[in-house]
């Protein structure tokens, strides 16, 4: 290609990332480090009962038995864990009764980011739990939600609010076992949001996390957790930005779901840390674990991900497909660009008669990242009549970038059908010279492609963001054409 | 309108066109004729501004402008239009979205408001009568599993919705049956006013028994070899371009 065309492409490629910035707060935080000490700290900073630091203990005794998983596509030097500071808590005057005491400096900062805390100038119904550093600092619309019965609250306060459900859910669905980062996650998980929707309960309107790091040398460690009971429905959205750094700093959380019979769970996420600079120097490290069980008939997960920040992702948000009939399903749109490296997809696991799971992958490429998708398909002996249908699309702009596909599929019963797709392509010089000729600048056309390529997983999320995420697609990729 | 004057240009080192000069009036049709390889796609290509072709000598005035000097975007949105030969697909990018952002972006250029839905779609179904497209074929994505005839249709209906000052109409009717040729032929016809002209670029006579042009040049070995009014169509058609070829040879030998 011509080097004029490759100038315009570098450029549409290489925007600012524009939630760089630090607020100026004091905080409290851990000391550096990480020892059962550190453990004891966080679980007295927080109040908890026993059995929750026994349970953080028993997690971290395990984590020092474990390894760094070594198989992600996926290259960085080794993390240092003595050297992140596991808690950090934004000093307020006073603990917030209401939403009117938050410190102005937290609110202005959420408002920078285009979240209102304050509920009369609410978006259009949405509640929010807002998550700076390692805790929530305030959660929007509880009392109307309270009223359908519906529990929308921070993690923290769950454990003392509803110690019962807490302590039957947590770690159900990812043990702390789970993994290296989940074992990490559980010794010294600070805060993250608690949903609960009772019986028969269609949740009237979107509720929304937003994670924000703030503090600089920390890692972020949430949890989330949802259960809905029998017949209930809940849209849920997160939504995550960190200032620009030049050192690495860990996000490791674990996000849990339950659905009961003919529940149904839709999980959105707009995942948008700080990826690094153009030379790939600092971003977050995004290792989390998402899984959900459809425990109920008829039960139904679905999680939507559009992932353009961080500098190195590594998640595969799963379903366990239990229940007979249950229905999962993974949209994702991926993108990488500069040094950004993605390793993320899913698994589904059928265990129930009739599970059905339906996985689109969509993954963009740029400048000279690496995007893996990594998925499973597993059908077990007794999950008779399973049906999985999996698209891979790739998107490559420029040839400097990678995109790999790892599909895995074990069946063990003959009944079940399973399929899989996969294509790879680049974004066209003669698809860019059409778009100029119509009138259409480099940039808008690239925007325009792109968003033609993703539009089957953006159609999957809330209606209020999807406008935001196609902006964000575009803006993640600005100065990339190739 | 258009001015081109001892035009040269190059692909990867190698000279196609070798000095073309062409006036262009307001209300005028013109047909590029010649054999393959000529270089009239070329020509189309490099007045469209397609980065891969090197103008080495010459000018090209468009509408008091330095064209040359203009990048793609900006010819396009000064009002000049190519209906490409092969037209590209863009999955999952509708084609009445597409047609919507390009019809803003030149209205933007030229000092418009952009187009609402309403007033949009208004002018969708009006334009589309011309080349009876069918709206469904609009929704799908851009000429993404479109016949043949479909895709010209779609550049034929693209051009009525750009409403540009000059067309240029690369091989329009390559790969057309007669019915579609009709319909491409008829929409270009009723998109006739006295303010916009057509370049025709075509290897057969046959369109121009439906588009008939003002003037009619040959081109041969990357320069206009001979220019005249339709009849010099038929003569190339009934006695072939080497007519042509032998014409230019004798001349070379005097």
């Amino acid at each position: 290609m011509p080097e004029e065309n490759e100038d315009i492409l570098d450029q549409v490629t290489s925007a600012e990332y524009k939630y760089g910035f630090v607020t100026d707060i004091e905080s409290e935080d851990a000391p550096r480090g990480l020892s059962e000490d550190t453990v004891r700290y966080i679980s007295a900073r927080k109040n908890e009962p026993e059995w929750l630091l026994e349970w953080r203990l028993k997690a971290y005794r395990h984590w020092l038995t474990m390894e760094e998983p070594k198989w992600p596509n996926v290259h960085y030097p080794p993390i240092d864990y003595q050297d992140i500071i596991y808690y950090s808590a934004p000093k307020q005057k006073i603990a917030p009764n209401s939403l009117d005491e938050i410190d102005p400096e937290l609110r202005k900062t959420f408002e920078k980011l285009g979240i209102s805390l304050n509920e009369q100038k609410r978006l259009s119904g949405i509640a929010v739990d807002a998550v700076i550093d390692s805790v929530s600092i305030a959660t929007t619309f509880k009392e109307e939600l309270g009223e359908l019965g519906i529990i929308f609250c921070s993690m923290s306060e769950a454990v003392h609010e509803h110690p019962e459900l807490v302590r039957k859910y947590l770690g159900s669905v990812v043990p702390p076992t789970d993994n290296y980062f989940t074992a990490l996650n559980s010794a010294v998980f600070s805060d993250g949001s608690f949903c609960f929707i009772p019986s028969g309960v269609k949740c009237p309107m979107e509720l929304s996390t937003y994670f924000r790091i703030n503090a600089a040398n920390t890692g972020q460690f949430e949890r989330t957790l949802i259960v809905a009971e029998a017949g209930s429905y809940v849209s849920y959205l997160e939504g995550c930005t960190a200032p620009m750094r030049d050192e690495n700093q860990l996000h490791a959380a674990v996000v849990e779901l339950i659905t009961m019979e003919k529940a149904e769970i839709k999980y959105s996420t707009v995942q948008n840390w700080y990826p690094g600079d153009k030379e790939g120097k600092g971003g977050i490290y995004n290792f989390v674990t998402k899984r959900g069980i459809c425990q109920g008939d008829h039960s139904k997960i679905s999680w939507t991900q559009v992932e353009t920040g961080s500098s190195i992702t590594w998640k595969y948000p799963s379903v366990i497909l239990k229940g007979d009939y249950t229905n999962g399903e993974f949209y994702s749109v991926a993108v990488t660009n500069n040094y950004q490296q993605a390793d993320t997809g899913t698994k589904m696991i059928h265990l129930g008669k009739h599970s059905r799971s339906r996985i689109v992958s969509k993954g963009i490429s740029a400048g000279k990242s690496n995007n893996s998708y990594r998925g499973l398909v597993q059908v077990s002996k007794n999950a008779s009549f399973a049906r999985n249908f999996s698209q891979c699309d790739s998107l490559l702009l420029g040839d400097k970038c990678g995109a790999h596909t790892f599909p895995y599929i074990e069946v063990k019963n003959n009944t079940a059908i399973v399929e899989h797709e996969a294509t790879t392509s680049k974004i066209g010089e003669d698809q860019i010279f059409y778009c100029n000729q119509r009138g259409i600048d480099t940039e808008t056309a690239v925007a325009l492609i792109i968003n033609g390529f993703a539009k089957e997983v953006m159609n999957q999320l809330p209606m209020e963001f999807a406008v935001e995420a196609q902006k964000l697609l575009a803006i993640s990729l600005e100065g990339s054409v190739g | 309108m258009l001015h081109i004057k001892n035009l040269h240009a190059n692909i990867e080192e190698k000279e196609i066109l070798r000095g073309i000069n062409l006036d262009i009036k307001a209300g005028e049709v013109h047909a590029i004729m010649g054999p393959n390889g000529s270089g009239k796609s070329t020509l189309a290509s490099v007045l469209a501004g397609r980065s891969n072709f090197e103008v080495t000598e010459g000018s090209v005035e468009f509408l008091g402008k330095d064209l040359l000097e203009m990048s793609p975007e900006e010819r396009a949105r000064e009002g000049m239009f190519m209906a490409f030969q092969y037209p590209v697909e863009i999955p999952g990018v509708s084609t009445t979205n597409f047609i919507k952002t390009a019809v803003n972006e030149t209205r933007k250029h030229r000092g418009l408001e952009p187009l609402d839905a309403v007033a949009f779609l208004k002018l969708m179904k009006e334009r589309m009568k011309l080349v009876e497209i069918d709206q469904s074929l609009l929704s799908r994505s851009l000429n993404a599993g479109f016949s043949g005839g479909e895709k010209k249709r779609n550049e034929i209906f693209q051009m009525a919705m750009l409403e540009p000052r000059l067309a240029i109409l690369d091989e329009t009717d390559s790969g057309l049956d007669i019915d579609a040729l009709r319909i491409v032929a008829n929409g270009v016809n009723k998109s006739r006013t006295k303010d916009n002209a057509f370049l025709l670029v075509t290897h057969y006579q046959r369109l121009l028994d439906y588009i008939v042009p003002d003037f009619v040049h040959v081109l041969y070995n990357g320069r206009i070899v001979k220019s005249g009014t339709k009849e010099l169509a038929l003569e190339l058609e009934e006695r072939g371009y080497d007519f042509i070829k032998s014409e230019i040879e004798l001349a070379a030998q005097d």
